[in-house]
């Protein structure tokens, strides 16, 4: 499966589109991870366990995206976007788009 | 009330000394880092010009930053007069090139030569009692283009 954001893929042919294709997760962040955030409001810098969380969810939200092609016959996926909404206090919503298209 | 004062002036100083120490130490590897991988273009261009024999891939970076204390009060009190919040800009300014060197860095390990229709997303993900920005989340990512 290849991902490109773009509205081809470089050095290949679409042969045919089959519409669009998504994936999302909802995440929350655990206790331990917001004591370390707290502490990190007063200091400053990077919040790692955060950087963390959000990279594997949007990872899980790719893997679906890339699941829902695979079962409709694609083997690529162009024009991936994504998006982050927090829906509720300590949760945020990934959510990962694009076309699904079949190469040559 | 004078320990609630002692309490808020010993996060002012330590949101200070830290906070100062961490965004220089940052600034300095991100120059570095820069400069290392300089020879990947980036482009937030979509259409590829004529290339050749290639092929790409996402490439993707993300990075979660925090303000420190003293800079949260400084930018409080920023609200109230308007103006530029310098805070803020390096805070945020911080957080782009981060997220950016590590989608280089991603498209560097792939093999690539050069990034295309690199897009940013910002969102701030953390919010204290106040309301107030206490971190915000930038997503960069483009699609790397390697020669075969």
């Amino acid at each position: 499966m290849i991902l490109s954001n773009i509205e081809t893929i470089p050095g290949r042919t679409v042969v045919k589109h089959l519409g669009l294709v998504n994936g999302s997760t909802v995440r929350a962040k655990h206790a331990g991870r917001d004591i370390m955030a707290s502490l990190k409001n007063i200091f400053g810098g990077e919040l790692k366990g955060y950087t963390e969380l959000l990279q594997e969810s949007r990872e899980e939200a790719i893997s679906r995206m890339v699941e829902q092609a695979e079962s409709i016959g694609a083997n690529a996926v162009v024009n991936v976007r994504f998006s982050t909404s927090s829906i509720a206090a300590g949760a945020a919503e990934l959510f990962a788009y694009g076309t699904a298209v079949v190469l040559e | 009330m004078p320990i609630d004062l002692i309490v808020f002036l010993v996060l002012l100083a330590s949101g200070y000394i830290f906070g100062q120490a961490a965004e220089k130490r940052h600034y300095k590897s991100i120059f570095e880092r820069e400069k290392a991988l300089h020879g990947i273009l980036c482009s937030s261009e979509r259409h590829l010009p004529e290339m050749g024999n290639v092929e790409g891939t996402l490439v993707s970076g993300s990075v979660v930053i925090s303000i420190d204390y003293f800079k949260r009060f400084v930018a409080g009190l920023r609200n109230l007069f308007g103006g530029r919040i310098s805070a803020y800009e390096s805070l945020l300014d911080r957080a782009r090139r981060e997220a950016i060197l590590r989608m280089k860095a991603e498209a560097g390990a792939y093999g690539a030569s050069s990034v295309w229709n690199i897009r940013l997303e910002t969102s701030s993900i953390y919010k204290n009692t106040q309301g107030s920005i206490g971190s915000v989340e930038v997503l960069a990512y483009g699609t790397a283009i390697k020669f075969r």
